[in-house]
């Protein structure tokens, strides 16, 4: 009886499995023989491109903080992302990990001028220079003042970016040198295609369209204190690297805390394997007897 | 319960003697996993994963509650809090990512150890119990991971919480009403979040009780093994230990190595970079998908898009979790009186169509919602159905199994003088 309900229910499922497979079949297969593919090509799957691929010091499991590259994002954040994008997990006295020493990073919290506060006196709102207990502060007092001051999109949070996307080191990356025309091979494709609402053509950004104008426009935009040639690609690493370790400040310690977990490890299942071959040996089969 | 060779606890000293006269849970544990408890000495490790399980239950519940400390299940902060994991507390992110890894590797062998429970048919008496409960277990991991996985308050959070929810609203007349009660609201917010978090603490304890009654079930017959031949004398064991407590140490060493080369060498491997967006109810995701580990049921979920009698979301709701519920009656679907797969001819191609039938599904699950993903994953749904309520029944009255070896001493060992004893005696008469 059992079998016999089970048999219909197995019967019953597979048929409308099957049932949806061939109403749907109709459409991709006239999809297949229109486009040589089963989805009708959009402008985003031809000319969407994934990030050129470029290396870090970080990288890899042995990788370790350039602290002079994070020092050269972080003035290339200040400099020019910060005036849109804020950075609110991320605090002042983190900074010490870029190699500054606690003198110095009061004095680039000191910088930041913009501190929203309450005076304790008063109880008045106010703005104070940062100190190293700070995080970073947002250039908006607001999501709705931010949307408004950038055509209608708030410029996103920028702590966990290179978390947030796929390959994200080497997306911010392409992004932020990604900008160009509209190539006449899309136009001859796609002749409708434009960017609408003020938006910025973009291969590297998902619908191509990049609210966000080119940010890195000139070589030398931030002089370097380290003398570094500020180009476009230099300026577009540096600020990858630097936001690489805003998502993840504990990233070169986890690697470096990890080797010796899995070198012990090793060790002890190497010690565990003979252990049980030990343990089992008087239970191989004797054939003598 | 054990067999009658089971070695007896004897208190070595006054202390454990005292103990055993009023509380014996020296006793208990000398009978559960030491070596009072008799196990076939054939077992291959395959049959480590059930040790491995629990292994992952423990890391979960003790990570957890860690995170718990640290952790605040509103809205307004949720995100933020897990940040501060992450940020500022000591060895915060290594806790953090020790289990969001752990919730992937417990379904590893998870997976593991009921594909082991299919090839042999663990499932056939007389270990039904353990079986059922082992669903059960399922059940209730399946329920605490989705709900653990909102908690960061993430943009995948969000939409899968959202998602999961509505299925509950295609189910007819109740169903809208249904999904607000369990929301607490129209969309997932403050107070779905904070009841899946209450959930997320208490499921854990729940399934380790259960994982008593399965460990309890399993020590009334005893540990089935590859050969599927019963244990008949005490040739046939081994104590478990030190002999399976050796193995399965040497076992948990190697699958700790991989699982600690995710954990400190690509923690986010396994997990989805939206996540790491705050949750926001204004910007649907490209793409929603949930952790890898549910991917063949998202794929059954989504291969329904014909309304036939039923709307295709009804379809695809039942049959999602009908493809769990339907384990619970495979004890009774497969009548062989055969259990290990290994002398089953035709029942071991099928198994090996399933599972690729269940990669096919890992990998469709996880897959944009086009063509020819969903015309693969209905072929795949179909075939999955098919296997267990269809194929496995028939199978197991047509099939012809190979000849089985007369004892656990015999596959192992290549004779058994008892089976020679038994032969003459048969030749005799």
């Amino acid at each position: 009886m059992i079998r016999l309900i089970a048999f219909l229910v197995g019967i019953g499922f597979a048929g409308v499995a099957l049932i949806s497979l061939i109403a749907g079949m109709g459409p991709a297969f006239s999809d297949l023989s229109n486009y040589g593919r089963f989805v009708k090509p959009t402008v985003e799957h031809e000319f969407h491109k994934s990030p050129k691929p470029i290396k870090f010091q970080h990288d890899g499991p042995f990788g370790t903080w350039d602290a002079a590259q994070l020092q050269r994002g972080y003035q290339v954040y200040k400099e020019v992302c910060s005036s849109c994008h804020s950075l609110k997990y991320v605090a002042f006295r983190d900074l010490e990990q870029l190699g500054y020493s606690p003198e110095e990073v009061k004095a680039l919290a000191a910088e930041w001028t913009n501190i929203r506060d309450i005076d304790s006196d008063t109880g008045e709102a106010i703005t104070r220079p940062g100190l190293p207990t700070d995080t970073f502060p947002a250039p908006y007092p607001n999501n709705v003042a931010a949307a408004t001051a950038n055509n209608g999109v708030a410029p996103p949070d920028l702590s966990l970016m290179t978390k947030a996307r796929p390959n994200g080191t080497a997306y911010v990356n392409s992004l932020l040198t990604g900008y160009g025309p509209i190539p006449a091979e899309l136009k001859e494709q796609f002749p409708e295609f434009s960017t609408p609402d003020g938006g910025h053509f973009n291969e590297y950004f998902p619908n191509l369209n990049l609210a966000m104008a080119p940010p890195l426009t000139l070589d030398g935009q931030v002089s370097y204190a380290d003398g570094t040639e500020a180009t476009i690609p230099q300026m577009a690493a540096d600020v990858s690297a630097f936001l690489t370790w805003t998502a993840e400040p504990s990233l070169v310690e986890r690697k470096q805390r990890g080797w010796p977990v899995v070198l012990f490890l090793l060790f002890a299942t190497v010690l565990a394997y003979f252990a049980k071959k030990h343990v089992w040996s008087d239970t191989k089969p004797k054939k003598a007897d | 319960m054990s067999f009658p060779w089971a070695r007896e606890y004897t208190p070595t000293n006054g202390f454990m003697k005292f103990m055993d006269e009023r509380l014996p849970l020296p006793r208990l544990v000398y009978n559960a996993v030491g070596a009072g408890y008799p196990v076939p000495r054939n077992l291959s490790y395959m049959w480590n994963f059930g040790v491995l399980a629990g292994f992952f239950l423990m890391l979960q519940i003790v990570t957890g509650i860690v995170l718990a400390m640290h952790y605040a299940s509103n809205t307004e902060v949720a995100f933020a809090t897990t940040e501060h994991i992450m940020r500022d507390v000591n060895w915060g992110w290594l806790i953090r990512y020790a289990h969001a890894n752990g919730a992937s590797f417990f379904f590893l062998v998870i997976y593991m150890h009921i594909f082991r429970g299919f090839y042999y048919s663990s499932y056939k008496a007389p270990r039904e119990m353990v079986w059922l409960l082992g669903v059960v277990i399922f059940l209730l991991m399946m329920a605490t991971a989705f709900m653990g996985y909102v908690l960061p308050w993430g943009q995948m959070s969000f939409w899968a919480a959202k998602v999961i929810t509505g299925l509950f609203g295609a189910i007819p007349l109740i169903g809208e009403p249904l999904q607000v009660w369990l929301l607490g609201g129209y969309a997932p917010d403050n107070a779905a979040l904070n009841r899946f978090f209450s959930l997320h603490f208490l499921l854990p304890f729940v399934i380790a009780g259960v994982v008593i009654l399965h460990i309890w079930a399993l020590h009334i017959p005893g540990s089935s093994n590859p050969t599927g031949v019963e244990v008949k004398k005490e040739s046939d064991t081994l104590p478990f230990h030190p002999y399976y407590t050796a193995k399965d140490g040497f076992g948990l060493g190697v699958v700790l190595i991989i699982f600690m080369m995710f954990v400190f060498f690509m923690p986010n491997a396994l997990g989805h970079p939206d996540n790491y967006i705050e949750a926001n109810p204004l910007s649907t995701p490209a793409l929603i998908v949930p952790e890898w580990y549910f991917y063949p049921f998202y794929a059954i979920l989504r291969a329904f898009t014909f309304d036939f009698i039923l709307p295709a979301k009804l379809w695809g709701v039942l049959a999602m979790f009908a493809a769990i519920l339907i384990w619970f009656i495979l004890p009774w679907l497969d009548k062989s009186p055969v259990r290990s797969g290994k002398y089953r001819p035709l029942f071991r191609i099928f198994f090996w169509i399933l599972m690729l039938d269940m990669a096919a599904l890992f990998y469709l699950g996880g897959a944009h919602a086009e063509e020819p993903y969903i015309m693969l994953s209905q072929i795949a749904t179909a075939y999955y159905f098919l296997h267990f309520l269809v194929i496995l029944p028939i199978i197991s009255s047509i099939e012809k199994p190979d000849p089985l070896p007369y004892s656990i001493t015999e596959a192992v060992l290549g004779s058994d003088d008892d089976a020679a004893l038994n032969a003459k005696a048969d030749s005799a008469a």
